[in-house]
């Protein structure tokens, strides 16, 4: 009788033993290697800005790829569906945009405050690299109210942050954009959700932060990437740079090696991406930016605003 | 207590078979790492795999490195400025020697103007002329306007291999009996197999210039032809898990190719993370895969790599 015990014990002990032992063996492109230590304590909430009409078509596109290297994800929708998304009480449309976004934030700020140090918006076709934004808010003190992101000069004297590149807030920018609607300084004056959430952020003294790299480079991108890098002859400054806070560059300059996000990015995009970010390299390739290092000459204009 | 004791341990034995069996079942996945020798069709080149680079000694590696130089040779038209500039601007900076070949000359930009309107026997004195002024290249590799190539990825494939000996390869297909390197995804010859290749072009029943009125070869099928009269043959250049690194597609038709064949693992069902070429990558793609190769990383990534590559003077896009 006890022989049976034994064996049913010996079962599951070489089970379980081996399990782990399998677990810890991990094909090579699947280890997220351990990250240095200042940017291990930083934990980011991203929000997906979707509705059940993108789901199939975008979000799980976004969901296969750079949304799992959040500490937590959620897909912000006007419908709660195992997807899973969040059901928020609003309408789906564009003028309900700003609607949704501080419902969103709303929800977040109820059910999600503990679980994170920044809080990341993103559109369902918002490509980010999360470690880079890890390290980027690794120069920041997540204490402060700060909101970061793709600075654009109209509308708002300090600067609003694009939409579609992703913005960021700090924690306290959080607390105090909630706050805004409490005592009623910040209202939904504009359906225009980037713009209108900027102007809440001033209103509430959270400060839009400079989020261009050591060399002055962009990091938040609000068109794909060849709209930036491809060099062009001198002309007048192209469309959609004109928004611009700073005096951003177009070819190479455009943007920085570690860059956190595109946006308008197709779902065969954000895996073309994925695979260029986390795949494909030129073996043995000494970059030639290393942020890391000391002193770097800077390459691209790193004046605060650009002149008229 | 002695049967106890085995019981466990065949309760040991059969739970650790069982959970190993179970993981087997659910990762198993078509690409092995060494795959068996003779199930593949064609001949195959591996890169080296991170444990045999680590045989090497410090100053045998460095003697590798020192020898793998590459001599691009580009063929171009001035109908194809635009990818012929880009090629200029981009991934060429990465060759030891570029030297463009073109059909016409053109006012834009600089390239040797063979005179020769004939696309194969453009292609032959273009080889005479790389042999001729090789120096002390040993590598070569043949692109068209409308390729885009990592060359560091090119140096990794052939690193331990002795280019006194002929090698000729690239993505290799078959067609009736006679097996070739596709153009399109580019062509690597080492000095031996150029060597040889230049000198059964003097031979114009085995090799001829003109191509026999009726039926007229691809280039590159004239080339498999004229090199297997040598004694070389093509040869598949695959990673170390048996991944083509030589692609005629861009890397978005290769990408939608992969959403439909494996919708759940996209990349990883794609392309190599070694890959040397793509072709029919617009220009401006061609600028983005300048930024994705050689620039854009997530930060904390960092792979030990054997060698390193020094990034080519006076360029700002990578």
């Amino acid at each position: 009788m006890s022989s049976y015990l034994f064996f049913s014990i010996g079962l599951l002990l070489g089970f379980v033993s081996l399990y782990y032992m399998l677990d810890s063996y991990t094909p090579l492109s699947e280890n997220l290697p351990m990250l240095p230590n200042s940017t291990q304590n930083i934990r980011i909430l991203c929000w997906i800005m979707t509705g059940p009409k993108f789901l199939e078509s975008r979000t799980r596109h976004i969901r296969a790829t750079w949304a799992k290297r959040c500490d937590k994800t959620l897909y912000m929708s006007s419908v709660s569906t195992a997807f899973p998304t969040v059901g928020l009480n609003v309408r789906e449309g564009r003028e309900n945009l700003y609607w949704k976004t501080i419902e969103a934030f709303q929800y977040i700020h109820k059910h999600h405050m503990d679980d994170a140090d920044w809080f990341l918006k993103a559109d369902d076709d918002t490509f980010v690299v999360v470690e880079n934004l890890r390290y980027l808010l690794s120069k920041f003190d997540k204490e402060k109210p700060l909101y970061m992101g793709r600075k654009f000069r109209p509308f708002v004297n300090q600067g609003y942050m694009s939409g579609g590149a992703g913005y960021v807030l700090s924690k306290e920018a959080l607390r105090r954009f909630i706050k805004g609607f409490k005592t009623g300084e910040c209202t939904h004056f504009s359906s225009i959700e980037d713009m209108a959430l900027g102007k809440c952020m001033e209103t509430m003294k959270v400060e839009a932060a400079d989020t261009r790299d050591i060399k002055g480079r962009q990091t938040f991108h609000a068109f794909p990437p060849d709209h930036h890098l491809v060099r062009q002859l001198t002309r007048p400054r192209p469309w959609f740079l004109l928004y611009d806070t700073y005096n951003s560059a177009e070819g190479p300059d455009c943007c920085s090696d570690l860059v956190v996000s595109f946006h308008y990015i197709k779902p065969l995009q954000l895996y073309f991406l994925n695979y260029l970010t986390y795949h494909l390299r030129a073996y043995g390739y000494k970059y030639r930016f290393n942020p890391d290092e000391q002193n770097p000459e800077k390459t691209a204009d790193t004046t605060s605003s650009t002149s008229p | 207590m002695l049967s106890e004791g085995s019981s466990f341990m065949k309760g040991v034995f059969l739970g650790g078979l069982f959970c190993l069996v179970l993981s087997l079942l659910s990762s198993f996945s078509p690409s092995t790492e060494s795959g068996p020798e003779d199930l593949h069709h064609h001949h195959h080149v591996m890169a080296p795999s991170k444990d045999e680079l680590t045989r090497f000694s410090d100053s045998r590696m460095q003697e590798l490195i020192n020898q793998v130089r590459v001599s691009c040779i580009i063929m171009v038209q001035p109908k194809l400025i635009v990818y012929w500039a880009t090629a200029v601007d981009t991934w060429s900076k990465h060759c030891d020697k570029a030297v463009f070949y073109t059909s016409e000359p053109s006012k834009a930009l600089e390239a040797v103007d063979l005179n020769e309107k004939d696309d194969w026997a453009r292609l032959r004195k273009a080889l005479r002329h790389a042999y001729e002024t090789a120096g002390d290249l040993r590598w070569f590799f043949i692109a068209k306007a409308t390729t885009f190539a990592i060359i560091e990825n090119l140096k990794y494939l052939v690193l331990a291999k002795d280019p006194s000996q002929p090698f000729y390869l690239g993505s290799a297909m078959k067609s009736g009996e006679l097996e070739y390197v596709t153009y399109d995804s580019g062509i690597v010859l080492s000095y031996e197999a150029l060597k040889r290749l230049v000198n059964v072009f003097q031979d114009e029943d085995k090799c001829p210039e003109r191509g026999r009125a009726l039926w007229k070869l691809s280039e590159d099928k004239q080339l498999a032809v004229c090199l297997k009269y040598t004694g070389v043959f093509a040869e598949n250049g695959e990673d170390a898990h048996g991944k083509g690194l030589f692609n005629s597609n861009s890397v978005e038709t290769l990408i939608k190719d992969s959403m439909k064949d494996n919708p759940n693992n996209v990349v990883e069902g794609c392309c190599s993370d070694m890959a040397v070429t793509f072709n029919g990558m617009s220009p401006s793609q061609m600028q983005v895969m300048m930024f994705g190769v050689y620039r854009l990383r997530p930060y904390g990534h960092d792979h030990l790599d054997s060698l390193v590559f020094l990034p080519p003077e006076g360029s700002d896009n990578d």
